[in-house]
């Protein structure tokens, strides 16, 4: 049942934590798994409400752990399943998300991003950036990341996931962050356009067929090095679905990468920039894993300057750097997280920047 | 000719990679036995764990699933709760069990989610070479407790079958050993109990195996054997600690 149709209005008001809840049921999630943490508890009470209506599972694990080990058991039989958290619980499954990927298997994981490191705060933070994008559990994997900027992504960006999730076998996660987990938007409900991934791999019991199995574990000589460099082809194929947002990049002598909540924020101070008549453009990059490399080295054949700006104390900004054609200067403003400040806090940033 | 005994179905032919004396494969064999006396075989789906055990897709002939260490009975809730028709079991040793995955398996319980759990208590741990299990006996040596396991300083041994016996959500609990024929008999009998308990929709199934590993006790595995009669059925009592219901007891003879 489509939640759009169910839905006598097209447009709703809503939180993005019920939005990515929603995102996901229209997009086929059937099977939720997860354990409460603030600020993304109405994903998992959104669920416990919405997933029996639709006949699906929802558990509350007793925890993280639990939780994504069910996912994975779950995601293992080809059925579309989800965890969410924020950023102490996104640490405890990381053991879980190095299993999925080592034995490919999908599945789809939220991350509410709070402040940290350890208990932190409750506040919006970007402190996870290096954790989602590089691993962040043992091996040498990766998960597909999409970082939303508004309550309307969260909602079209949890389907796209579910779809690269399928496309890949391999974990996908959505970054979002306090901000966008707690404030409200108007969305526009939208009808899931299936898509049919085969999944031959899935485990269904052994009913005319040989038996199979999922599993990470390679002792043969050379096995695994076969196994981890398939992996590495994967995330190399990845890059096919890249996305990036690109603003006033036409004439700009100052760009400014900028992702998720951060981004949003930015959009109006580099637009107040513009209003000033300064050329200031704005990369955000929607894929953070993978990340839009050639968009940015391509844009730095023109544009020499770069003003990198983060809710932490620089993560992302190492890709930028990475990214940039050699001379390029690329600056850094960041914000660790406790508070939010206005656009204008930002404009006086990115006015220092440009006059440099 | 008649045959009286062959290969279980679920087993694939190849040698198990064991230790002589270890008892896994007895159980392995028993569980495949049973698998194959309900006709389960196609239906399958193992949530396998780390430890001595975790080659178990070399030796079933069944679908398995790969889990953390600890963690299978959650990667089991996840495959039950999306395949209610499958019949889904753990195997796990004691590390994996009751150390690692004790919220795990506590909650499967407590649950009451309807997979069969098969647990293979050696008093220590096999694979990484002999360290202290939370099974391991007072006095017991292992490359951890070089002095014996001493309870004030590394806790008593913990008794999983009666433990999750007190859980509503068990259907059926027993602690069984396979050192000889009699035992065996029981053990088999208890293995039927457990994944009936899955078929008729009632609850986890728990049967805990006093298992020999001979490696790591350094002992021949006749001694093993007979350690098992000495001191661990003395120490971890055989018995079925919860029945989820008298008739399908009766049933399975
Ligand atoms: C997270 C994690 N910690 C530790 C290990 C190492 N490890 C592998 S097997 C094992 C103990 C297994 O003992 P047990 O479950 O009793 O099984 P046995 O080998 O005795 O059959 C440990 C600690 C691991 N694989 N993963
Ligand atoms: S180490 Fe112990 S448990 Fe492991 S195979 Fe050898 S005897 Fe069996």
């Amino acid at each position: 049942m489509a939640l759009a149709e169910k839905n006598k209005r097209k447009k709703v008001l809503i939180k993005g934590n019920e939005a990515v809840a929603m995102g996901a049921i229209e997009a086929g999630c059937r099977f939720y798994f997860g354990y409460p943490i603030t600020p993304q508890n109405e994903i998992p009470e959104y669920m416990s409400a919405h997933l029996p209506e639709v006949g699906g599972t929802f558990i509350q694990a007793e925890s993280e752990i639990a939780s994504i080990n069910m996912m994975l058991g779950a995601g293992a039989t080809g059925v579309r399943a989800m965890t969410s958290s924020s950023s102490p619980g996104i640490s405890l499954k990381q053991e879980g998300l190095s299993y999925m990927a080592g034995s490919e298997i999908p599945g789809v994981v939220v991350n509410m991003s709070r402040s940290g490191p350890g208990l932190g705060g409750i506040s919006p933070s970007q402190g996870d950036y290096f954790q989602a994008t590089r691993g962040g559990g043992h091996g040498d994997y990766r998960v597909f990341v999409l970082a939303p900027d508004s309550i309307q992504e969260c909602y079209d960006l949890i389907m796209l996931a579910f779809d690269m999730a399928d496309k890949y076998s391999n974990p996908a996660m959505i970054l979002g962050d306090a901000m966008l987990g707690q404030m409200k938007e108007p969305l526009e409900l939208k009808k899931y356009e299936p898509k049919i991934f085969e999944k031959k791999w899935a485990l269904t019991g052994a009913k005319g067929r040989p038996a199979q199995y999922l599993k990470s574990l390679y002792l043969d000589d050379g096995e695994l090095t076969e196994h981890n460099w398939k992996l590495f082809r994967k995330y190399q194929r990845m890059k096919e679905d890249i996305r990036v947002e690109a603003l006033y990049l036409e004439d700009a002598r100052l760009v400014v990468a900028a992702f998720g909540s951060m981004a949003r924020v930015l959009k109006s101070s580099v637009k107040m920039a513009q209003e000033e008549g300064l050329k200031v453009g704005l990369i955000r990059p929607i894929t953070i894993f993978p990340f839009p490399q050639d968009f940015i080295r391509k844009t730095s054949h023109q544009v020499k300057h770069f003003l990198t700006m983060e809710l932490n104390t620089g993560q992302m900004i190492e890709d930028v750097r990475l990214s940039v054609e050699p001379g390029t200067q690329v600056d850094f403003f960041g914000l660790p997280p406790g508070s939010l400040p206005a656009p204008d806090v930002f404009l006086k940033e990115i006015k220092k920047a440009y006059s440099e | 000719m008649k045959q009286v005994f062959k290969r279980p179905e679920s087993l694939i032919d190849v040698p198990f990679h064991f230790c002589p004396g270890c008892h896994h494969g007895i159980i392995h064999r028993i569980v495949a036995e049973v698998i194959d006396e309900y006709e389960l075989r196609e239906q399958v789906i193992i949530a396998a764990s780390v430890g001595c055990s975790v080659f178990m897709y070399d030796y079933f002939d069944v679908d398995v699933i790969e889990s953390p260490h600890g963690r299978a009975a959650a990667v089991a809730t996840g495959v039950k709760r999306a395949r209610p028709d499958n019949f889904v079991f753990t195997y796990q040793g004691d590390g994996d069990l009751a150390a690692i995955g004790t919220a795990e398996i506590i909650h499967v319980a407590n649950r009451g989610e309807n997979v069969t759990v098969f647990f293979v208590n050696n008093t220590i741990y096999g694979m990484t070479g002999g360290q202290m299990a939370p099974t391991t006996m007072i006095g017991q040596k292992s490359t951890t407790t070089p002095r014996g396991r001493d309870p004030q300083e590394a806790g008593h041994p913990i008794h999983m079958a009666e433990l999750l016996a007190n859980l509503a959500g068990t259907a059926y609990s027993a602690r069984v050993a396979v050192n000889n024929i009699k035992n065996l008999m029981q053990a088999k009998k208890a293995t039927r109990q457990a994944v009936e308990a899955q078929l008729e929709g009632m609850g986890l199934g728990f049967v805990e195996y006093l298992s020999a590993c001979p490696t790591n006790w350094k002992m021949t595995p006749a001694q093993a054997c007979e350690r098992v009669g000495q001191e661990l059925i003395p120490a971890f009592p055989l018995g079925v600690f919860k029945e989820f219901k008298a008739e399908a007891q009766a049933k399975a003879g």
